[in-house]
């Protein structure tokens, strides 16, 4: 068990492999509920969520959900978010952990800053939050949902009840598998747990953090902390999807600027030759350094040893063929394109 | 909410306390490796704790027959998809052997620490040097002072 942002938190139920794999092949059942919730309600609430969300939030039809960024004016993140149109003047913004207490005071601070008038409500210690991820977590939730209700698509929600529990069901995940996560209220979560085992049976496991974060590395996922923070921008990080530009969001202009000058350094993912795991922190060497891991591991779906990390744009093409050092010694890793797994069929 | 996440924890079996094996024809090191004695040499290993502890390894860099190794010396390093640990020798003496199959098969070590999970085979400069070691007692007692935490 790891202490995590206050939490005490499963590492994994029985192994980091097991469980991955059987949200690959099967489904698995995270506790994600150390997230964060932020709710901006009133008049000008999508107003200040444009203002602090990289993406295009009015586009954000009520019943979506996009995935985005908060920036500072010099285009450092302060976090990756998930952004729910709750309502005509309604937003949530699911957010990292370890950030829900700069994500309040950065948002409090642009919204005096703008003068803009909408309630700020920290909703995380209430809200409870369970992904269910993998091929068959589709079929395990569809008998759960009250007769009428069809299962949103993908990066929609819908307010609803499983197993007569009020849910908001989001079709959204960070797994890189199709599945749902669920927001329910604290106390109910135990039982929410409880109906998705009893419905899961054998194709369902309970999976950890450990599970979490092999799953989201083979699929390149940036994780706050490591590929993001205030120090690099969204271009650096590969995510200019998920720029907006023209809205007016917090770091627009900074960001324009890098795309058209282009970064100096890239966030570039890395296949190491053998099995050593290249890990947070290590250098990234060409006739010099040129870079740092952000995060490694053994990819189990990929059966490589797999890596991310920030080096110097002109080494950062595909194919290019640098070494990381692992314990002074220099191992050879090539740049690849990611996700490092692609989904079958 | 820390209470909720207990709920859960409790029910999926991750509050109970854990049991660990320790066989009886080993000594034990305070860094988690065991020895046993196999005619003039001494087979070496990571313990049932230590691996659990580790969980999924998925790498060991393994030493060279014929190297030399101190008591206490770094002589390999096991890493599985939570950290990376070194590898202790628990006496000084010369590997005689090397477990080759764990580079193609490192998960080994999870399933069958004491067994098919060995990593080097030493022949020590002084064989009572083992008696030195932690008896199966103390270390279980090691073990139960860590885990209970």
């Amino acid at each position: 068990m790891v202490p995590f942002a206050g939490f005490e938190m499963p590492l994994l139920y029985t192994s980091i492999l097991e469980e991955h794999r059987a949200v690959r092949s099967s489904a698995g059942l995270f506790d994600v509920s150390h997230m964060g919730e932020i709710r901006l309600r009133g008049r000008d609430a999508l107003a200040t969520a444009q203002l602090l969300f990289s993406n295009d939030v009015a586009g954000t039809e009520v019943g979506r959900v996009r995935y985005g960024l908060l920036c500072l004016e010099d285009g450092g993140v302060v976090d990756d978010v998930t952004l729910y149109r709750a309502g005509e003047d309604e937003v949530l913004f699911c957010v990292n952990a370890s950030n829900i207490a700069e994500d309040l005071a950065w948002m409090r601070e642009v919204q005096r800053m703008s003068g803009l008038a909408c309630e700020i409500i920290d909703e995380s210690a209430e809200t409870a939050l369970l992904a269910l991820q993998g091929p068959r977590a589709l079929a395990l939730v569809a008998p759960l949902l009250p007769p009428d209700t069809r299962p949103p698509r993908r990066w929609r929600f819908v307010q609803t009840q499983l197993a007569g529990i009020p849910v908001w069901l989001s079709r959204t995940g960070y797994t890189g598998e199709d599945g749902y996560e669920m927001y329910t209220r604290s106390e109910r979560v135990v039982a929410l747990w409880d109906a998705l085992r009893e419905a899961g049976g054998e194709a369902l496991s309970p999976a950890g953090l450990g599970a979490r974060d092999t799953l989201r590395t083979e699929m390149a996922y940036p994780l706050y902390g490591h590929e993001l923070d205030r120090e690099h921008n969204p271009v650096e990080a590969g995510l200019e999807r998920f720029l907006a530009f023209g809205r007016g969001f917090s770091g627009e202009a900074a960001l324009r600027r890098v795309c058209e000058r282009g970064p100096e350094q890239r966030l570039a993912g890395l296949l190491l030759e053998g099995r050593q795991v290249a890990r947070s922190g290590y250098p990234i060497l060409a006739e010099a350094r040129i870079g740092t891991i952000t995060s490694g591991t053994y990819g189990p779906s990929v059966e490589r040893s797999i890596a991310l990390g920030y080096l110097e744009a002109r080494y950062a093409e595909p194919g290019s063929c640098i070494a990381v050092e692992v314990r002074g010694r220099g191992i050879p890793c090539k740049v690849t394109k990611t996700p490092f797994y692609g989904r079958k069929g | 909410m820390q209470s909720h996440k207990n709920a859960i924890l409790r029910q999926e079996g991750l509050m109970a306390a854990k049991t660990f094996d320790i066989p009886d024809d080993c000594r034990y090191s305070r860094s988690d490796e065991w020895i046993r004695i196999d005619g003039t040499s001494a087979r070496v290993g990571i313990t049932d704790y230590a691996q659990t502890e580790l969980s999924d390894i998925v790498f060991v860099e393994l030493p060279e027959v014929g190297n030399q190794v101190e008591a206490g010396e770094t002589f390999g390093v096991v890493e599985s998809v939570k950290a990376v640990n070194d590898l202790l020798s628990p006496v000084s003496g010369e590997i005689v052997e090397v477990h080759q199959s764990l580079e193609e098969h490192p998960e080994w070590i999870n399933e069958n620490p004491y067994g098919r999970g060995w990593i080097i085979c030493i022949a020590p400069e002084d064989l009572d040097a083992i008696d030195g070691l932690l008896s199966p007692e103390d270390y279980r007692a090691y073990v139960k002072e860590r885990s209970d935490k």
